[in-house]
């Protein structure tokens, strides 16, 4: 099984986000960047159905120079190449596009991403490239089970699931619940070295949308503590009207 | 020129995600001087799909043959697309619910439109650019998208925009598209609903908790407060993963994003990643023992005390209030 993992390259959880150039940039000062936390998800899954020989792994990230750090994390993980489209990721119609244009072709059986970006999460990567490959994709995936050439893949849905079927080839995004992330150990840090990664040059995309500026969240007013259940229930009935 | 909205439907049912695409695509057709057409795809019954007039919709586009009536993203999109270009709508509405997001890329796609993913307000217009504002950062931060194609798609964050009454009467007309078998090639085995439970993403009031609650065996009183408020119940990432609470009720930066009118944190530190998913609730509400939690720097109010003394008294209190 021919396996294609997209890898995004995040700002760490913890990082505090601001903004520079009258709210037009956003402020990479001090920001550790990790690979995307849905995208390991797919990454711990892929190298699962293709332990023993079962498969190949080829993890594919649309990013700068700078994002090679994050690919070899993924080789060290487990994947067997990498592939670099040598682009500042523009937006995920752009991503998705060179993607695409990588894939197309390559027969890959499975090609899995994170639900979301933690970053600018359009949660669209996904069923962009199931567009433009034409090929069917879920989006949220929380269980993913290959069974010869069959995905079962249960969808999240608002309460509850639904339990699909589908052959491959699929395009699959995944959440918690597909796998459990794998940590690096040395013999796979040593061995991601000598992997391949291949770069490729970025493909002309059209401009769809642009984002024009960003803000911060409003602060919140002091907190109003209180002392007993009963005074809190008649401020969020009278002062807050939310119950 | 119109206005397209794709109108969800659960079971045949219209929920509130529905109405507030309606009412949201109405105000787009106010402010464009367009008409506004609604789509629904599947088995909703003439009687459901009338009460979209309530909302301002004059027309509702009915695609309800037989291939249909599982939802199936790609088969979904090609009808919408189709619905699109018959009725040269300029721009297509859709909610971003979990359906939603795997329908709007790929109806964006079939557009060559720029999709604006999340909206929370209302779009302005520059010409014939549409700027719109959108969470990003997980909800750390906003965006204001500028959407420059042709025809554009916007998917509605559930809970963002109030819902509008403009009365109108919905004329119900059949819709039919070819279907490419192709398309349909995802098959529907189960559906799997806990009916009894409020849906997280649209909830107007979430009772969450955190690993203060020490186990799964105390969740009955976290339970019963979200009965006696008609919340639905989130945790904290610790808590899902342990297995103390389902996946689907994790909120935070890598779990649900939430904005109800009021959330509930209890036994929760508030965390950085957990905040994120939350900070957008209209009121938060903190229980936690320690009065140095930081989730009490974010919150509009505050009980400083042990979850187990204080949630059983505040159900009582709740419920006392409602049945007066
Ligand atoms: C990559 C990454 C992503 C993450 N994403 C998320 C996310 O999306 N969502 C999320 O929630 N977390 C996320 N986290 C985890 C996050 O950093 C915190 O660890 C987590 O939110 C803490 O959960 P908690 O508040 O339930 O537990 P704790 O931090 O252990 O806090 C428990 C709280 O309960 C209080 N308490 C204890 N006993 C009582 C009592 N009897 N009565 C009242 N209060 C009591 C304590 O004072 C404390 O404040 C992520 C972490 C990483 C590394
Ligand atoms: N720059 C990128 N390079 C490779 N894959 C990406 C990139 N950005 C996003 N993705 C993939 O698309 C998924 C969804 O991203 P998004 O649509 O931005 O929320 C991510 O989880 C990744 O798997």
């Amino acid at each position: 099984m021919k396996i294609l993992v997209c890898i995004s390259n995040v700002p760490d959880t913890t990082s505090k986000i601001t903004f520079t150039n009258d709210n037009t940039v956003f402020n990479t000062a001090g920001i550790q960047y990790i690979i995307n936390p849905y995208d390991e998800i797919a990454l711990a899954k892929a190298v699962e159905l293709a332990e023993g020989g079962k498969g190949t792994v080829t993890v594919i990230n649309v990013g700068d120079a700078a994002t090679e750090p994050t690919i070899r994390k993924a080789l060290a993980i487990g994947a067997d190449d990498a592939v670099r489209v040598n682009a500042q990721p523009r937006d995920a119609w752009f991503v998705a596009n060179q993607i695409a244009n990588y894939a197309k072709g390559q027969g890959f059986d499975l090609i899995l991403t994170g639900r979301e970006s933690i970053d600018y999460n359009g949660a669209q990567v996904a069923a962009l490239l199931g567009e433009l490959l034409d090929l069917p994709s879920v989006s949220i995936a929380k269980k993913l089970v290959i069974e010869g050439n069959e995905a079962n893949i249960d969808r999240e849905i608002e309460g509850g699931k639904e339990v699909l079927s589908v052959s491959l080839p699929v395009v699959v995004g995944t959440a918690e619940g597909v796998a459990e992330p794998k940590i690096p150990n040395m013999r796979g840090i040593m061995g991601a070295r000598s992997k391949p990664l291949q770069v490729v040059e970025p493909i002309e995309v059209p401009v769809l949308a642009s984002i024009a500026r960003y803000e911060s969240p409003a602060a919140r007013g002091a907190v109003k503590l209180v002392d007993d259940v009963d005074q809190l229930v008649q401020l969020l009935h009278g002062e807050a009207k939310v119950i | 020129m119109a206005i397209l909205v794709y109108i969800e439907n659960t079971d045949g049912g219209l929920k509130k995600s529905a109405f507030e695409a309606a009412a949201y695509a109405k105000a787009i057709a106010d402010q464009k001087g367009d008409t506004l057409v609604a789509l629904s795809i599947g088995d909703v019954a003439d009687a459901e799909l009338q009460k979209l007039g309530k909302y301002g919709v004059t027309k509702v586009l009915n695609a309800s043959q037989a291939n249909l009536k599982q939802f199936v993203n790609k088969a979904y999109a090609a009808i919408i697309a189709a619905a699109a270009k018959q009725e040269q709508a300029s721009v297509v509405v859709l909610s971003n619910s979990f359906s939603g997001k795997g329908l709007a890329p790929r109806v964006a796609a079939k557009l060559d439109a720029g999709l604006a993913d999340g909206a929370i307000s209302l779009p302005s217009w520059n010409g014939n650019d549409m700027e719109v504002k959108k969470t990003a950062f997980s909800n750390k931060a906003f965006a204001t998208e500028i959407i420059s194609s042709p025809v554009k798609v916007i998917s509605l964050s559930p809970n963002a925009y109030e819902l509008k009454e403009s009365p109108a009467s919905a004329e119900i007309v059949p819709f039919t598209a070819d279907v490419n078998a192709n398309d349909l090639s995802v098959v529907l085995k189960e559906i799997v609903r806990a009916t009894d439970k409020i849906s997280l993403p649209e909830a107007e009031i979430v009772v969450s908790a955190g690993r203060g609650l020490k186990g799964p065996e105390n969740w009955a009183m976290v339970e019963e407060l979200a009965d006696v408020l008609g919340a639905a119940t989130a945790c904290s990432k610790p808590v899902s993963d342990a297995g103390w609470r389902p996946h689907s009720e994790h909120v935070g930066q890598t779990g649900i994003v939430v904005s109800p009118n009021l959330y509930i944190a209890i036994g929760i530190s508030g965390a950085i990643q957990h905040l994120a998913g939350v900070s957008s609730s209209k009121t938060i509400v903190v229980i936690n023992k320690d009065p140095e939690a930081p989730f009490f720097k974010v919150a509009d109010y505050g009980i400083v005390g042990d979850a187990f003394e204080v949630v059983p008294k505040l159900t009582e209190a709740i419920r006392n209030l409602k049945n007066n």
